[in-house]
């Protein structure tokens, strides 16, 4: 496969129309007579609503109408509970999920109240304006472990609490592990929100057409499908009724795929009753409310370890704030318990969580959904196992990496996807050693401790860590896995054109992840024509009725080992058309150059479309059994996930006065199985690490105990930009998943989810003499922040030993 | 809401003349007067740079200037980047480079840099990476933006007067 365009470094199929302005976006998308509209949303995190007055809007001109929950009748309901829990034994789990319009009482900031519809945006924007609300304050559940204190407000009253979830996962004997422990690390780790900040905010246009009884959606989905499905649910409409078209979205990052947002809801449901076109688009200050946030854990971690750095078990407790609602069940803290154990081999392991609802926006999976959580608590309880052991950092992780020959290693609890948790496939140790080479030196182990067995000291060759001026350098070095690609199912539809084009048909939507270029790639591998050559549409239903979405790094796995399935079914058809048409066996056929013909005789071969033309004659007959055309349409469902896996390292400089960092080197050596396009998975990778980055050490959402967020734009809430992100040496490994024909493992996540803990390695390395004891149990971090700790540390140290304040 | 101001522009090449209330942004009268919906809106407070476009050669954040401020200036969106022989050399680079992934951004991004590339031609790394610094990317992580920058520089003359050979009156040539 290796010769064709499979694994090709081509540029992508979709540039063109992006490059030229000519792409369409839902906001570009414009109807005759369409209206617009605004919300009025909470201004509070918690309060009763008393009253709604609506009479001064509506009485504007240009304004036709605006609505609140009463209005909405019987088409008022909560959400669906969009992902169940997964079946753990013991679980408790209370499912409370969003509502179209806020009725009764308001739980979070930026919660809907009302929507105003008008001839433009600015007179609804106006009208909303004269919304008047009469909210009574109650007290705000901001903080995620207060939360769940037995005084604490509710958030649902009809609850006796704030838990909406409690699970255990178990593997082994914990206690046994700790008794039999050389040494134990405990610690608390802070995890805090961020948001995904696509570049394109939400937005939705619903197009009904009352004489042909037509729903037309756009709408900016990662999950066109089922947006269509529950659409046609909830409006009492046929499928082919409701048409979804997710066109080019910019950026989706997890929370476009929250179903059903209130606006997703009322949009088609307005433009039924009003019979005419409207269109939302989400601004960016209501994209730091309305949309879903992430993050927001508290860990209480403990590792046993031996004496040798051998991890004998890990024991951790935490808290996740899931906010006001949770639609999502338990993706995110499920992802956070099963991706803490890494690529390492744990025999022992206790995982219990608690899920609370507090007074904040609701969390939702965003890149990473949760893994990062876990990679940093593992992460950190190593580096601080090995500080002690007097190991360096890699070595610490080669001791533990689980050996090329543990594959299928079951890990023996849930994952999210409710299957078990086993890894399919891994090589860690050469990603490890890749990764050292190109960061060009050595982490370094305690200056205390003996000499790592059976490695070279690195101290001979390492540059100067006293880099010129008062900036101090440290390195660190961390590896993750990333369970991606699960269920339940993707579908394709190949078909060969008269004109000889190819048209692909899957039901996934794409934001950016090369989809269009991708699953053309691995057309052209099968029929043997151009990748240009290969029309790919996705995200409108209309095209394809089945599927669910873009998640779960599962484009390149599940949807594509769709689209090759159908690809080869294709090309069964061209083979088996072209031996009879040719009178040769299929064997002695080939398919190259958009033809298909007898090997070694170039004047014996047929244009696939003449071929397609054939096999669609419009006299003589279709043979029994057989289908008309050269088409196909496949499925592909995992049993399980795939396990990608990588390596990261940094080498950063601080100036330990200011506390400003500046990242010197970064290296990923990443495992996604076979690549189907280096230049995107490149490109995934580096984007992903950018989106890191900034959840280390630049944004974080900044919430008052009352839960005002006083950081809603990006003016205040910092995304790196070209001058944070430096440039980010890739390569591969690649062992291929055996749950799918192609080997693929998914990479759409990667990059971001071990940043936070490299930070952390990096930045204790590099302040180790000048902030001795310095530990970073805490991300977002900032320059505030890292001085904050590197005063604590200096003070710590300048105070007599046994004075109080440990950690 | 009454009264309205007349507004004649002329954008990548053809002139309009319209009426606009005053407190409309240049950015929705590309969108949704004109239909050039190329230039994108990320924030409509001037940090991320998608809306960026060229007035009279200038990058503007189109979210910060009203319509009725442009009246007879000359305005290049990205619209108007392409020419009759196809790709301007900075979107053949950024295909070529891998320079975009979601695309909702890179619209406000190639003006940035058409503008930066037309006073600095031959930019180095940290130049390139200064000029971008204004544009926010969520999907790229800006590395290979950088190289189709480079790329772009690598091929214009040593004595390039500019990356496009276009003038400032936003008309291709």
């Amino acid at each position: 496969m290796s010769s064709g365009p499979f694994g090709a470094r081509i540029p992508r199929s979709e540039d063109a129309a992006l490059l030229t302005g000519r792409a369409s976006f839902v906001d570009d998308v414009q109807r005759p007579g369409m209206l617009h509209a605004a919300f009025v949303r909470s201004e509070l995190a918690h309060a009763r609503l008393r009253g709604i007055d609506v009479s001064a809007a509506r009485a504007m001109s240009g304004v036709l109408a605006v609505l609140t929950a009463e209005d909405l009748g019987d088409y008022w309901q909560p959400g669906p509970l969009l992902v169940p829990p997964a079946p753990i034994a013991g679980l408790t789990f209370h499912a409370r999920t969003q509502v179209p319009l806020a009725r009764g009482k308001v739980r979070h900031v930026g919660e809907p109240i009302a929507v105003v519809v008008a001839e433009n945006r600015y007179r609804a924007e106006d009208a909303a304006e004269q919304v008047v609300v009469d909210l009574d304050p109650l007290d705000a559940v901001v903080d995620v472990a207060a939360a769940l204190a037995p005084d604490a407000p509710l958030v649902h009253e009809d609850l006796r609490s704030n838990l909406a979830a409690h699970a255990v996962q178990t593997k082994g004997d914990y206690e046994a592990a700790r008794h039999a422990a050389d040494l134990l690390i405990s610690r608390e780790f802070l995890y805090d929100r961020g948001v995904a900040a696509a570049m394109e905010n939400r937005g939705i246009v619903a197009d009904w057409d009352e004489r042909s009884g037509h729903l037309e959606v756009w709408d900016t989905t990662q999950a066109p499908i089922p947006i269509r499905n529950g659409l046609a649910a909830l409006l009492g409409l046929s499928e082919s009724q409701v048409r979804v078209i997710a066109p080019f979205i910019g950026g989706g990052f997890g929370p476009k795929i929250m179903m059903f947002y209130p606006e997703e809801v009322l949009l088609p449901w307005i433009s039924m009753r009003l019979r005419r076109p409207v269109k939302w688009i989400e601004d960016r200050y209501e994209n730091f409310f309305a949309t879903t946030q992430e993050r927001g854990q508290v860990h209480e971690a403990e590792i046993a370890l031996r004496s040798d750095g051998r991890i004998l078990g890990v024991r951790d407790v935490f808290i996740h704030d899931t906010g006001a609602y949770n639609p999502y069940g338990l993706t995110v803290p499920i992802n956070t318990q099963c991706t803490l154990l890494g690529p390492y081999g744990v025999p022992n392991y206790y995982s219990e969580f608690r899920v609370a609802f507090t007074n904040r926006p609701i969390v939702t999976p965003i890149r990473g959904a949760g893994r990062q959580h876990g990679v940093f608590v593992m992460e950190r309880l190593l580096d601080l196992g090995a500080r002690e052991l007097g190991l360096d950092a890699a070595e610490i992780r080669r001791r533990n990496f689980l050996p090329p020959d543990a594959f299928p290693h079951d890990h023996e609890i849930l994952y999210q996807d409710f299957a078990p948790l086993v890894y399919d496939s891994g090589d860690y140790e050469p990603a490890l050693d890749r990764a050292i080479e190109l960061i060009g030196y050595e982490p370094r182990g305690s200056s205390a401790g003996p000499p790592t067995p059976g490695r070279q000291s690195p101290a001979e060759g390492r540059p100067d860590r006293s880099f010129p001026g008062s900036r101090l350098r440290g390195v660190g070095v961390v590896s993750y896995i990333e369970g991606t690609g699960i269920g339940p199912y993707e579908g394709a539809r190949v078909r060969v054109e008269a004109s000889g084009t190819v048209g692909l048909v899957t039901g996934v939507g794409t934001q950016g992840q090369g989809h269009f270029t991708s699953f053309a790639q691995l057309v052209a591998d099968q029929l043997g024509v151009e990748v240009g050559d290969v029309r790919v549409v996705t995200g409108d239903t209309r095209e394809f009725h089945w599927g669910t979405g873009t998640f779960a790094s599962r484009g390149a796995v599940v949807a594509g080992n769709a689209c090759h399935a159908a690809a080869v079914a294709v090309r069964e058809k061209i083979l088996q058309r072209a031996s009879e048409l040719f009178e040769v066996a299929e064997e002695d056929l080939e398919l190259a150059k958009g033809r298909v013909g007898v090997r070694g005789a170039p004047e014996r071969s047929i244009g696939l479309g003449e071929l397609a033309l054939r096999s669609n004659p419009l006299r003589g007959a279709v043979k029994p059994g057989t289908e008309p055309g050269l088409e196909a349409t496949s499925y592909f469902g995992p049993a399980r996930g795939a396990t990608a896996s990588g390596v990261h390292a940094m080498v950063v400089q601080v100036d330990p006065e200011t506390a400003m960092v500046e990242i010197e080197r970064y290296v990923v050596v990443h495992d996604c199985g076979t690549v189907i396009n280096p230049l995107i998975v490149e490109g995934q990778i580096q984007g992903g690490v950018a989106h890191g980055i900034g959840n280390a050490f630049f944004e974080e959402l900044s919430c008052d105990a009352d839960g005002q967020l006083r950081n809603a734009s990006f003016m205040d809430y910092l995304l790196p930009t070209a001058m944070e992100v430096p440039p980010i040496i890739t390569a591969h490994i690649e062992t291929p998943s055996p749950l799918n024909p192609l080997g693929t493992k998914g990479v759409g996540e990667a990059g971001a989810i071990p940043v936070a803990a490299l930070f952390a390695q990096a930045l204790e390395d590099a302040l180790r003499e000048y902030a001795p004891g310095l530990e970073i149990r805490e991300i977002p971090l900032s320059p505030l922040r890292l001085f904050e700790l590197i005063e604590d540390a200096r003070a710590r140290v300048a105070r007599p030993p046994g004075a109080e304040g440990t950690p | 809401m009454t009264q309205t101001l007349p507004v004649h522009v002329t954008v990548n090449g053809e002139a309009y003349e319209r009426t606009v209330p005053p407190r409309l942004l240049l950015s929705d009268f590309l969108r949704h007067e004109l239909g050039l919906t190329g230039t994108h809106v990320g924030c409509e407070h001037g940090v991320c740079g998608a809306c960026t476009v060229l007035l009279d050669g200038d990058a503007v954040r189109s979210c910060l200037v009203f319509a009725a401020q442009v009246d007879g200036a000359v305005i290049l969106t990205v619209e108007g980047l392409a020419g009759e022989e196809g790709l301007h050399p900075l979107q053949a680079a950024f295909h070529e480079a891998h320079a975009l992934q979601c695309g909702f951004c890179t619209p406000g991004i190639l003006m940035t840099l058409v503008a930066f590339l037309r006073e600095e031609p031959r930019p180095d790394e940290r130049a390139i990476r200064e000029a971008l610094a204004g544009n926010l990317c969520r999907c790229t992580g800006y590395q290979k933006i950088v190289e189709a920058v480079q790329i772009v520089a690598a091929r214009q003359g040593p004595d390039a007067g500019g990356a496009d050979g276009r003038s400032r009156t936003g008309k291709a040539e």
